[in-house]
């Protein structure tokens, strides 16, 4: 894996705490502007406007107030945060603070990756380091009234809690399940009080646009996806790795940055994500085209795509929380009938019955989990008819 | 809409509780706004529910994990609809209505969905409806005929999973019947803060589990049986003997009787279709005694006796504190008829025990009764006596098996039954109960005064006593007209009450001028409140605690007849009151079987030497360590 990690927002040059100076010598009502003006747009995968919610915790009437960063990176194929919670903690953590300066939070909390524990005692000395700058605790760097700090909080290793209402569940100490919305976090999060989830990553690309401004941002990517993409590469490729990509690029033309040779199918947004056949290769990773929270999978053409399938139902097996019907129960039901279809004894009739049951869980499961089982199962039954048939 | 469920005490998660309208501007409180569902327009407040605003309109959106009593849980599925706006569908009892709504209940993708979720929950739902406790009353089974479900398009399980738990007394689980809608979970920790049960694991291997997989006989369950009055299928039900009570009425040597509580008689109707709020007792005494009871008895008659003994029991604590001076006496006095009640007390406040009242429930002074004086009177051996209660509740059948509880020299009480179970045995014997004549309870233990009829609502039994109490002490009838102690009355969590006492008759005089304070709470949740209170020192100037482990008192337990709601139970007390007025005995120390066992057997009178060895008992401190 590459060590240098070289791009044009994310990766590229800035100065410790000059998005936060920037920002503490802005009006509040100026950044969220600015945030909004850039377009950027969650990076977690689902691409809720930051500046929109920002702007709904920032007018909610309530005394106290949270930023959480998701830092629970779980989808399969995806390393990309980690290499952020290495190499850049402390962009993340202004983006962090900004953001409580904006919406007008006192706390912040990292809900960190079971399996990253390793990274916390780093983590610590950072948030050590900055509270020694002033630039966490009171009255931060010299603004008068204006007090933030963060705390790490370790999950435990549920893929679930990924999903923000869960993971605030998680971090409140119950089960970690998905909660109804709405409410939003944004009025109803954590303890009850108005809470801004992002991502990592989101939280990266803040200083960035504070600092350089909007319409720097703006001028990478498209006109509906700004700026770049953070891609955990995987799978048959020379140079597997992360890399910055501007939103627009091509799936062909990722692969050719990667090396990748003989290339059958690219799994784009991991388990969770859609499976592309070679005829799709000229789509675009972009939120109108083929949103992603990153990960990427490559796979050539010795690689059997319905065991791929397998392999993506099993993680979720495992990961769903059990809560909700189409979920809990129909992930099984895919199994049974991918096993049938793998050996030839799947019916017409049953395979529409499969067809029917993925629309349930896409359309009526609880949370975007259960929503997006299906995903890859349709995709590759849809994309790789020639390794199976069915049974009339 | 009101619910029994406070969000005030709940572990729920802010997002799950019903109330959920704190996250917009409060001024949009108590506004309406305009929901507009299949075409049909209508104003409901603010934050009411898609599933609350469809059925103003007439529509009926099948729910599972919803209930009325309980917070939002929106995890069956079921209940999805069409949410203009929204790409997926959403779940209708978890949804507040916010602003303007444009919603679609029957659409071809939700009608799929439904279809698609009964058949997911089928698969894994073990056995078959005919040899199932909830035949005819699941919620399931209801929605898979209205969906008409006919095949398992999604297969279905042939052998079962998991051992049915038959450990408790009272209740039994079959977790191969749940359909994991929480209901159980929610009512537990939720309605009751009692918290025996919970999910564990993940996924398809999700259970509702006790502290690690025990049996519900070592964990601190209080047998209260509100998980079974709100379970949509028959993973949870009482532990049926009928088969028991056929036996032995059955056999020629046996002399079975039974006594029927006062809740039963004002709900059992609904078992045979008649409306909540039907009072049937005197068909049931005919439908018992068809059955083939050799007697049918009125337990009014021993809560007019526990009356006399606990009344009692709290004067002389007074007259031990208050003139005595002796520190040592537990006051304020607190209830002790409710098992659930007495059960959750020892698990969850053992050092407090000397405040309940060492008076038996009116079931097991019954039984210990019936054995001894009963026996004696007529010539019959109390060994060949079969004791069966008819029971509003679950708790009844650990009560009657409590060890202690056998003070006649034999099982006090050999069986409870619930009012679930009678009318199953009602309906084997082919009688339709609306339809059966009148008839009398037998003597001499069918005498109840209307006092005692109404321990079945919550606050009787505290009305009962003030009742009888406030003529001893002043010699004059408790100033409420027709006899209704209005202030103790009521669906709300908590009361308190005070009834100034102007005068004295001379044994009472160190009463006169003092004003009796006294408090009333249903659901061991309110329960829990009362007793944080009294551990924190904050009830001293309080007299005496009205406690029932259930929602609405006794009408409410867990042995009722399913479905319950705040409405069913209004109406069972409402029904319960009605009965009252019209007795002409309505206070327990006019009773006049009441004055006859106080000459002939109880000759000490009430906490007298014999009484202690009846009908008084003790309890244990149990804690909640578990093994």
């Amino acid at each position: 894996m590459s060590e240098q990690y070289e791009g044009p927002i994310v990766f590229s040059e800035i100065e410790p705490y000059a998005g936060l100076k920037a920002a503490l010598e802005k009006k509040k009502i100026d950044i969220l502007s600015e945030v909004r003006e850039s377009n950027l747009r969650g990076r977690g995968g689902a691409g809720f406007p930051t500046g929109v919610k920002w702007n709904l915790a920032a007018t909610a009437k309530e005394d106290k107030k949270y930023v959480v960063c998701n830092a629970d990176e779980g989808e399969p194929g995806t390393f990309k945060d980690r290499i952020l919670l290495t190499r850049m903690p402390q962009l993340l953590f202004e983006g962090m603070v900004i953001a409580a300066y904006v919406i007008g939070a006192d706390e912040g909390f990292v809900y960190l990756r079971g399996e990253y524990r390793s990274l916390f005692p780093g983590l610590e000395n950072i948030l050590k380091k900055m509270r020694e700058d002033g630039a966490l605790g009171a009255n931060i760097l010299g603004k008068e009234g204006f007090h933030f700090d963060i705390q790490i909080r370790m999950g435990a290793g549920a893929y679930v809690c990924g999903e923000e209402t869960a993971l605030i569940e998680s971090m409140e100490g119950q089960r970690g399940e998905p909660r109804n919305r709405p409410p939003f976090p944004v009025n109803t999060g954590y303890n009850g009080f108005p809470t801004v989830v992002n991502n990592i990553e989101t939280f990266v690309n803040v200083p960035h646009i504070v600092a350089k401004g909007a319409e720097w941002f703006k001028g990478f990517g498209t006109e509906k996806s700004a700026g770049t993409k953070l891609l955990s590469v995987s799978g048959d490729c020379a140079k597997p790795g992360v890399y910055e990509v501007e939103y627009g690029i091509s799936i062909q033309d990722v692969l050719n940055i990667v090396e990748a040779q003989e290339t059958q199918a690219v799994q784009v947004g991991g388990a969770s994500g859609i499976c592309l056949a070679e005829k799709d290769f000229g789509r675009r990773i972009a939120f109108e085209d083929v949103p992603t929270g990153g990960s990427f999978i490559v796979f050539n053409k010795s690689r059997k795509m319905i065991d791929a399938a397998g392999n993506f139902l099993k993680f979720f097996e495992e990961e769903s929380c059990g809560q909700c019907t189409p979920c809990r129960e129909g992930i099984p039901v895919l199994i049974e009938g991918l096993e049938r279809i793998r050996s030839g004894e799947c019916s017409e009739e049953y395979f529409q019955n499969l067809q029917s049951l993925c629309e349930t869980m896409q359309l009526a499961s609880k949370c975007g989990l259960g929503q997006s089982v299906p995903n890859a199962f349709l995709s590759i039954l849809d994309n790789f008819k020639s390794e199976y048939e069915l049974v009339s | 809409m009101s619910t029994a469920f406070d969000p005030d005490t709940s572990r729920a998660p802010v997002s799950q509780r019903r109330q959920t309208v704190a996250q917009t501007d409060p001024k949009n409180l108590g506004a309406m706004v305009t929901a507009v569902i299949d075409d049909v327009e209508v104003k409901v407040p603010f934050g009411t529910t898609i599933l609350e605003a469809a059925r103003t309109v007439g529509i009926n959106i099948p729910t599972l994990c919803n209930h009325d009593d309980l917070c939002v849980a929106g995890v069956c599925r079921i209940c999805v609809v069409e949410v203009e706006g929204q790409r997926t569908l959403q779940a209708s009892c978890a949804y507040p209505i916010f602003d303007r709504i444009k919603v679609r209940t029957f659409t071809p993708r939700v009608r799929r969905a439904r279809a698609n979720i009964i058949s997911l929950m089928l698969r894994n739902h073990y056995g078959e409806c005919y040899s199932c406790a909830k035949n005819g009353i699941c919620e399931l089974q209801k929605y898979a005929e209205e969906y008409g479900i006919t095949e398992y398009k999604f297969g279905h399980i042939e052998k079962p999973r998991y051992k049915t738990d038959t450990s408790s007394y009272a209740l039994i689980r079959d977790m191969d019947k749940c359909i994991l809608c929480k209901r159980c979970v929610r009512t537990c920790i939720d309605l009751q803060e009692v918290g025996v049960l919970e999910a564990a694991h993940r996924g398809a291997r999700t259970k509702i589990e006790t502290y690690m997989g025990k049996p519900l006989d070592d964990v601190i369950c209080i047998n209260c049986g509100q998980c079974v009055n709100r379970c949509p299928t028959g993973a949870l039900r009482e532990k049926d003997c009928t088969d028991d009570i056929w036996k032995a009425i059955d056999d020629p040597a046996k002399h079975v009787i039974i006594q029927t509580a006062p809740s039963p008689r004002a709900a059992i109707g609904e078992a045979f279709g008649l409306p909540p709020g039907t009072s049937v007792t005197k068909k049931l005494n005919t439908a018992l005694k068809r059955v083939g009871f050799d007697a049918v008895f009125d337990t009014n008659f021993t809560a007019d006796l526990t009356i006399l003994e606990e009344g009692t029991e709290l004067l002389l604590r007074l007259k031990k504190a208050l003139v005595d001076k002796d520190a040592s006496v537990a006051l304020p006095q607190i209830t002790s008829c409710s098992p659930g009640w007495v059960k959750f007390a020892e698990h969850f406040f053992p050092d407090y025990l000397d405040h309940v009242s060492t008076a038996k429930s009116p079931q097991q002074m019954f039984g210990a009764v019936v054995k001894t004086w009963y026996a004696q009177r007529n010539n019959i051996d109390p060994a060949s006596i079969v004791s069966v209660s008819l029971m509003p509740c679950t708790a009844k059948k650990f009560e009657c098996e409590r060890p202690e509880m056998n003070d006649s020299g034999f099982q006090d009480v050999d069986f409870a039954l619930t009012t679930r179970e009678i009318a199953n045995m009602i309906k084997k014997c082919g009688m339709d109960l609306p339809r059966l004549p009148d008839s009398d309870f037998d003597d001499p233990l069918g005498v109840g005064s209307g006092a005692a009829l109404i321990f079945g609502a919550t606050g009787g039994v505290m009305e009962a006593a003030i009742r009888t109490a406030y003529e001893i002490v002043t010699g004059e009838e408790v100033p409420f007209e027709k006899l209704r102690v209005e202030p103790v009355r009521g669906m709300q969590g908590i009361r308190s009450a005070e009834l100034p006492i102007p005068k004295a008759v001379d044994d009472w005089k160190f009463l006169e001028g003092a004003v009796l304070k006294v408090i009333v709470a249903h659901g061991t949740a309110n329960a829990k409140k009362v007793m944080e209170m009294l551990a924190a020192g904050e009830l001293t100037d309080y007299h005496f605690i009205e406690i029932m482990a259930c929602p609405g008192g006794c009408i409410g337990g867990g042995g009722q007849p399913v479905p319950t709601s705040l409405e069913i139970r209004k109406a069972r007390v409402k029904a319960i009151y009605g009965e009252d007025e019209s007795l002409a005995i309505r206070k327990s120390h006019e009773n006049p079987v009441i004055k006859k066992i106080y000459e002939e057997f109880l000759t000490e009178g009430p906490c007298g030497h014999k009484s202690h060895e009846l009908l008084h008992t003790h309890y244990v401190k149990r804690g909640k360590k578990i093994g």
